[in-house]
């Protein structure tokens, strides 16, 4: 092993630059926001392939699964159907960017992980975003599939179905988002995984089933849910004359929370890394 | 380069939970003041508990102190800790970031984050892992790696990317000889070419002994010594390391063999006396001849190490077993 002893190091050139005046020395670039985003959400894509797999199918399979179980007391092209078949779809979004985000910023930030992103020059929302983008993005074979099934299943019409093109990203946004925020914040990370798995309950129980039904106390809870919102823009699609300007206003509360729970979400990354 | 002053932190007390017992407060750091020079790899050596990762995660902006300042290269951590992670790279004892990541991928992201743009990230990390040896390993995720690789691993993503100070907390754990010397020759190429700082904390007293310019010996959140290892290592010249390993039990019926037990550290079958030289030779000689010599398993002699450093420094003598020396 060779050590090289202090005195005989470079100095001048090779030395760090001091910045004039303040006799502070410059400080190494900052991550850009794009980039940086960009290169978490490519090594989150990677952490499917190796470790979450398993979990996208559960998802599936489980609104799959509602979806059999509910064609026995729903009736095929009805009203309630529409409901059905886009409330067992958004629930994708909710497993995956509600309740295995959740997990997994709970399971980051009790283990220390977060220390490696926290001494990297990266904005906040870079890594918050590429974490919920790359969970949304998760969703998505789940998501159609279920959709695609539903409409066979219940005899839906397709024609609307690129409208998940948009309820996707918007509920993956306000969904992940929400997962984010409540994995950063909570004290510990059964708690965060506990949250996430409330969260999702929420969604299954208050989203499967069409509104008029409900007694106005539980209607409330539902209009609190956000991805409620995903499902009225998307069971809206299935009539035959759509009113869009109520989905674009679903989709835009979708965007808003999803605003917001990004927001607090970097917020409570940059809480978190310092302790 | 660095400066620390007055550095304090103390956990606060876990009030305990139907039932549960709770944990009373810990000082981890108490009071310490250190300064690193540039270009001179420093280490801080100290038992498990001793406050080690503590004071690095103070140093790198991860922890609010609770009272003193830290000055890296004329910028203030405590009062902008967001600036470390622009002037330093820390590779933590935790890889859980990682975990889930092929090699390639931990370094290449690690390196975009640092601030590279696509190309260098790439440039960089391909030669990082070769300068480690990584390469055959690229592909395949960190979690499905040995202990020794993954660590590898994790030092090449805090080499990616320059910075003038790199703050390593125990790099080389579980890692073999080999790997060590890849490690070790990578900070000392980027110390030679750049002039990079090491801040490294360990508790191998050998590696203390052979890659340290400086160590700081903590021990309870003090810094209760602070030079070269030589240096360290004068504190105690006048002494001897007698270690003696008893085949089963120690031959206590020998009065001097008796004698000598007061003096001794004991862990196991193993004895660890700390002599002047006449004394030392004395008690080779007892337990060479005579009834004890058919006890005796094992016999060296050594001259002093860190770890006697410590112990004569006041470091109390069960901790300082939890110092390695391999
Ligand atoms: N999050 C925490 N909450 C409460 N006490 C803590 C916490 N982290 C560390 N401690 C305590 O602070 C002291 C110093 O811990 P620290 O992790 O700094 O030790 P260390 O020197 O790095 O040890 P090791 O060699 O095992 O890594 C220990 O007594 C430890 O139990
Ligand atoms: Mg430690």
């Amino acid at each position: 092993m060779t050590v090289v002893s202090a005195d005989v190091l470079p100095s001048g050139p090779l030395a760090v630059p001091e910045a004039a005046g303040t006799g502070a020395a410059e400080l190494g670039p900052k991550a850009r926001l794009w980039p940086s985003m960009a290169a978490v959400y490519r090594a989150q894509l990677s952490r499917a392939r190796v470790a979450r797999i398993p979990l996208l199918f559960v998802a599936t399979f489980q609104s799959v699964g509602i979806l059999i179980m509910m064609r026995g007391v729903v009736d095929g092209g009805s009203h309630d159907a529409q409901f059905v078949v886009a409330g067992s779809s958004v629930l994708v979004v909710a497993y995956v960017g509600l309740n295995l985000l959740a997990q997994y910023f709970g399971q980051l930030r009790g283990s220390g992980g977060l220390d490696h992103y926290a001494t990297l020059p990266v904005p906040p929302a870079a890594v918050v975003l590429g974490a919920a983008g790359a969970y949304a993005s998760f969703t998505v074979p789940g998501t159609v599939l279920t959709a695609l099934f539903g409409c066979v299943l219940f005899g839906l019409p397709m024609g609307n179905i690129w409208i998940l093109a948009a309820v996707v990203p918007l509920a993956g946004a306000a969904l992940a988002g929400l997962g984010a925020a409540l994995g950063l914040l909570a004290p510990r990370p059964e708690l965060a995984t506990l949250l996430g798995q409330l969260g999702m309950s929420g969604a299954l129980l208050l989203g499967v089933l069409p509104a008029d039904r409900m007694p106005d106390a539980v209607r409330f809870l539902r209009d609190l849910v956000p991805s409620t919102y995903g499902v009225e823009a998307f069971a809206q699609t299935f009539g035959a004359h759509p009113d869009w300007a109520l989905v674009l206003g679903d989709l835009a509360v979708c965007a808003g929370v999803g605003v917001v729970s990004l927001t607090v979400a970097a917020w409570a990354y940059r809480r978190a890394a310092v302790r | 380069m660095c400066a620390v002053r007055g550095l304090g932190k103390t956990y606060p007390a876990v009030r305990g939970r139907r039932g549960a017992p709770g944990t009373p407060e810990v000082r981890a750091t108490d009071d310490v003041t250190l300064d690193i020079r540039q270009g001179e790899i420093f280490g801080l050596l100290g038992p498990n508990g001793a406050g080690k990762s503590t004071l690095v995660r103070q140093l790198t902006g991860l922890m609010r102190p609770d009272a003193g300042s830290v000055e890296i290269l004329g910028h203030d951590i405590v009062r902008h800790p967001e600036r470390a992670a622009r002037i330093l790279a820390y590779l933590g004892q935790e890889s859980s970031a990682l975990d889930e990541l092929t090699v390639s991928l931990a370094a290449e992201t690690t390196a975009r984050l640092r601030g590279l743009d696509l190309r260098d990230a790439r440039a960089e990390r391909d030669a990082v892992l070769d300068e480690l040896g990584l390469t055959a390993l690229a592909g395949r995720p960190l979690k499905k790696l040995s202990g020794g690789q993954r660590r590898l691993a994790c030092v090449a993503a805090a080499l990616v990317g320059e910075r003038p100070l790199l703050v390593l907390d125990e790099p080389t754990t579980g890692m073999d000889p080999v790997a060590r010397r890849a490690v070790w020759s990578a900070v000392d190429r980027r110390r030679a070419e750049r002039g990079t700082t090491v801040l490294l904390v360990t508790h191998n007293v050998i590696e203390a002994e052979t890659v340290l310019d400086r160590v700081a010996v903590l021990d309870q959140g003090k810094v209760i010594a602070c030079d070269t290892p030589a240096g360290l290592k004068e504190q105690v010249a006048g002494e001897v390391r007698v270690e003696l390993v008893w085949r089963e039990k120690p031959p206590l019926d020998v009065p001097e063999v008796a004698a000598l037990r007061d003096r001794a550290v004991e862990s196991g079958r193993r004895w660890t006396l700390r002599l002047a030289p006449e004394e030392a030779r004395v008690a080779v000689a007892t337990v060479t001849g005579g009834a004890a010599f058919a006890a005796l398993d094992d016999f060296t002699l050594a001259t002093p190490s860190l770890e006697d450093v410590y112990l004569a420094l006041g470091g109390n003598a069960r901790s300082a077993q939890g110092l390695v020396k391999a």
